[in-house]
């Protein structure tokens, strides 16, 4: 069943079109993997996806619902959460502050119940603490809970940002270059991570990531991007033989890269 | 009143705004903060010249006393910049703004002990003389105004484009730590690019100066000039002058044809509209965040 | 060193740590209920005067320190609530009821301002709002009707059943005149303030900070940036301009020179003073403020006496002063009075473990979101 279809997809900045009639689907509960080579137009996906890039034409469905002109908040609300290249948390807050704001599209409650802390207040902030508990002790992030993320290392930063966004309840997570800056380690408790979300949580996972070994041991699917267009999709071992895309990560054609190697 | 007169009265009173404007946007530009002090800095660098060169004070040559103060108050504002702002390096924009206002307020304080706070006028060569063309009387001071201005833009832009210290501002303004890597001194050059903000703003305060009064409330005219830079859009130099001109000619307009009261809010009410309709500023480079 | 050990998490989200620290609060409060059984009337005036001060910087507060928007203009909703609340009782509503009206209208008005407004970020609003604290007094003067223009007016005693709120009045014999409305600030701000910290422990609360700190995160979370960002200057607002209405019935008579740009600034001195991003700040912030001239006087008579001079009156030594405060602080303790409290307070309770390194501001770049 279809969970995210993006069909004919173009993204354009001034004159620059970064992403040209890119088209990929996606079933739900599994991890689709997009690679690609540097500028290829990765995280301008993701930016259109979520809503904080425009569109210049096309489609994006999410669970059959045409998200291509929804506010970027509306579609956190639908079941869509996000981390960052860069990572983007709030630097000053804890991090169970952090993850607690993960749960603002969980809260029912409105501004006037807020203001006189009512009793259903009471009862969802404990239920939203009890809920954030869980994912701490799911992420293993117990040490880190009252420390502020300025404190702490990259590494764990990254953990809390995933975990951020896993708090709002997602269906779908997008995952921008999760292992970038990671250790090979902390790489390899990452697939870890992104298997067990896929598999306790069901959770389906669009993550964009150059580590191939990662890609490989986490993906079902890969699709590989370059120059703002769509390469070749299918089994990480499949994408990563197909001549185009070493053609656009190496330069050369495939041929070449033969006969470089045979000769 | 003809028109035409209005308009020529304006666009020298655009200039000072522009120049004024032009030192917020050059600050901004090269460390993005925001020089609340820019005012301040205008009705001290006035008063020095002002001291120098009339005849109660120590009555040098107009052309002295000016370079006397301007290099004077390029020392002054490198200094500031040295010992205040540059102790916010990379501190929330916030810190920037209040301290900057409160370096304004001890600015205000220092002129009122050392000047008192009754108006004095700046005695120039060019006072009280003026070409007629037809109905219209141009005015030497009006003339020297635009002249300067102009002049002074030109040699700004020359010294971005062609100088070794101009092209290692642009640098940092695009990225301040890539500047860093490349070895560019990026504090010192913050300093520098205070000191020429205090340049042209003691040019700025002579100008306006020599065309009326000067106290020392009148640093409260920067905020006319914020006006004029964020119509012109924040990040741009030409934007900065230009937006500066409109505010000095929308000013007497209002004054003369719109109910009383109005001309005061006409250029901050611009500002408002402009913010609205394009709230980058007419001439801005629009482009996003990345992530 | 007292460790907090939790046993539930409704401990964790009441907004005091344990009874001793209610305690200490409960008697504040007691003693600032009997301040007018204890103090006399020029002394109670002042204290109601940095009552209604620290509501006014609560307001700038919520939005400069918890939602990160500057404004320095925010005198000109000062006014708002002030004039409201004179045209209000003009026209016979009720006193008591006047007040959250006034600063309803306040909240309004600040939320239309903010809807052109929000589409600025950082400098931008810092310099809309600047513009709007400088036409305050033109706008007051043209609104004449409204305002009683450059002459100013005179707002009448405010009563409920035989209740004098003025701050002259004195209908119990042992408490100092003005007593009423000295309780009447007390109340409110008390409200007010128990309102915002019910505010920062809820959604509402922790989207507005997700929004000061990661504007494009808070958007991914779901958080609806246009609308929080309103909200939070319709309430900022709304604080001050009730904070406006109180004043203009503990001054009386007031023109447009009460609301200058001056005022604007010296609300944005409080909080920094006091502590930005916390609620004690904007108290601590008041009391400062409201004591400053106080001591300035006293500093300049004794300086008077000891030179024998007889008039030392410099004028703008109120504003240097404050200037020369205001810079101090930024420089050296931009979390303001309260911040370093908490830090001498850390550093006692952690005796003889504490390390210089614990309080160190971390080094930080120019983190630009300028647009390019």
């Amino acid at each position: 069943m279809t969970l995210l279809a993006v069909d004919n997809l173009k993204v354009m900045f001034g004159g620059v079109t970064a992403v040209d009639g890119f088209s990929f689907d996606m079933t739900r509960g599994e991890v689709l993997a997009l690679i690609g080579p540097n500028g290829a137009g990765k995280s301008t996906v993701f930016n259109a996806i979520s809503r904080l890039y425009a569109a210049a034409s096309g489609r994006i469905q999410f669970d059959g619902r045409d998200i291509t002109r929804l506010s970027a908040h509306r579609v956190a609300g639908l079941g869509i959460a996000r981390t960052f290249q860069n990572t983007e948390l709030f630097e000053h807050a804890t991090v169970l502050q952090n993850l607690l704001i993960g749960r603002h599209t969980a809260r029912r409650t409105g501004l006037f119940r807020h203001l006189f802390f009512t009793s259903a207040v009471r009862r969802e902030e404990i239920a939203h603490r009890e809920c954030v508990e869980e994912i701490i002790e799911f992420f293993d992030l117990q040490a880190y809970r009252h420390s502020l993320i300025t404190a702490l290392p990259y590494g764990v930063r990254k953990i809390v940002e995933i975990a951020r966004a896993v708090a709002s309840e997602p269906e779908l997570l997008l995952l921008d270059e999760p292992a970038s800056g990671l250790s090979a380690e902390e790489a390899s408790d990452m697939a870890f991570w992104i298997q067990d979300l896929q598999k306790d949580k069901g959770i389906s996972i669009l993550m964009v990531e150059h580590n191939m070994a990662l890609v490989g041991r986490t993906a079902d699917r890969v699709v590989a991007l370059a120059e703002g267009r769509l390469l070749a999709a299918g089994t990480p071992a499949e994408v990563q033989q197909h001549p185009d895309v070493i053609e656009a990560y190496l330069g050369v054609s495939a041929d070449n890269t033969q006969s470089v190697s045979g000769g | 009143m003809d028109p035409l007169q209005l308009l020529v009265g304006g666009l020298a009173n655009g200039c000072v705004y522009g120049l004024l404007a032009l030192g917020f946007v050059l600050i901004y530009k090269a460390t993005e903060a925001v020089n609340f002090a820019q005012g301040d800095m205008m009705m001290f660098g006035a008063f020095m010249t002002l001291s120098l060169v009339n005849q109660d004070g120590y009555n040098l040559p107009f052309g002295v006393g000016v370079c006397i103060a301007i290099a004077a108050m390029a020392v002054l504002s490198y200094v500031l910049e040295m010992t205040f702002i540059r102790r916010l390096f990379g501190q929330p924009q916030f810190s920037v703004v209040v301290l900057t206002i409160a370096l304004g307020f001890v600015l205000r304080f220092i002129a009122g002990l050392i000047w008192g706070h009754e108006p004095q006028s700046l005695e120039t060569p060019f006072a009280g003389r003026a070409l007629t063309f037809g109905s219209i009387v141009l005015g030497y001071d009006d003339i020297v105004v635009i002249v300067v201005t102009l002049l002074l833009v030109g040699g700004l832009y020359l010294f971005f484009i062609y100088t070794r210290v101009g092209l290692a501002m642009q640098a940092c303004s695009q990225n301040q730590l890539a500047a860093y890597y490349v070895g560019i001194p990026v504090k010192r050059l913050s300093s520098i690019v205070w000191a020429v903000s205090g340049v042209t703003a003691t040019i700025a305060g002579v100008l306006f100066a020599a065309k009326g009064t000067i106290d020392p409330a009148s640093g409260l005219l920067g905020i006319k000039a914020f006006a004029a830079a964020v119509i012109g859009g924040f990040g741009s130099l030409p934007g900065a002058l230009i937006g500066g001109l409109i505010v000095g000619v929308v000013e007497p307009l209002a004054q003369f044809y719109a109910p009383t009261g109005y001309s005061q809010i006409a250029p901050y009410a611009i500002m408002l509209l402009v913010l609205v309709v394009r709230p980058a500023g007419i001439f801005s480079q629009v482009a996003q965040k990345k992530v | 060193m007292r460790y907090h050990f939790r046993t539930s998490y409704a401990q964790e989200i009441r907004p005091y740590q344990d009874w001793r620290q209610l305690l200490w609060y409960v008697l504040l409060l007691v003693v600032a209920a009997v301040a007018p059984f204890l103090l006399d009337e020029y002394l109670l005036g002042e204290l109601t005067h940095i009552l209604i001060w620290a509501l006014a910087g609560l307001g700038l507060m919520l939005l400069a320190g918890h939602c990160g928007m500057v404004s320095l203009g925010h005198g000109a909703f000062l006014a708002c609530g002030a004039y409201m609340q004179y045209n209000l009782v003009n026209m016979s509503v009720p006193f008591i009821l006047a007040i959250p009206l006034s600063g309803l209208f306040a909240g309004i008005t600040g939320a239309l301002f903010a809807v052109p407004a929000l589409r600025l970020t950082g400098i931008y609003l810092a310099i809309a709002t600047l513009a709007l604290g400088a036409i305050a007094e033109d706008l007051i003067i043209m609104l004449e009707p409204w305002t009683g223009g450059v002459e100013g007016l005179y707002l009448e005693t405010g009563s409920v059943y035989a209740i004098e709120f003025d701050r002259y009045a004195q209908q119990i014999a042992s408490a100092s005149p003005g007593h009423n409305f000295y309780w009447l600030c007390l109340l409110v701000v008390t409200c007010v303030t128990l309102g915002y910290i019910n505010l920062l422990r809820s959604a509402t609360g922790r989207a507005f900070s997700a929004i000061r700190d990661s504007e494009i995160s808070a958007a991914a979370m779901g958080i609806h940036i246009a609308g929080y960002k309103t909200l939070g200057f319709g309430l900022s607002c709304f604080v001050t301009g009730v904070a406006g209405a109180l004043l203009a019935h503990f001054v009386g008579a007031f023109n447009y020179e009460a609301f200058n740009l001056l005022i604007s600034i010296q609300l944005l001195l409080l909080i920094t003073i006091g502590g930005i991003g916390t609620i004690h700040g904007a108290f601590i912030g008041a009391l400062l403020l409201g004591i400053m001239p106080l001591v300035i006087v006293a500093v300049r008579e004794f300086i008077a006496q000891l030179l024998g001079s007889g008039n030392m009156t410099i004028p703008g030594i109120d504003q240097a002063v404050l200037a020369l405060l205001l810079i101090t602080f930024i420089i050296f303790e931009p979390s303001g009075v309260h911040g370093r409290f908490v830090k001498v307070k850390t550093w006692l309770q952690l005796f003889p473990l504490a390390r210089r390194q614990l309080f160190r501001r971390s080094r930080s770049y120019l983190k630009t979101d300028r647009l390019r």
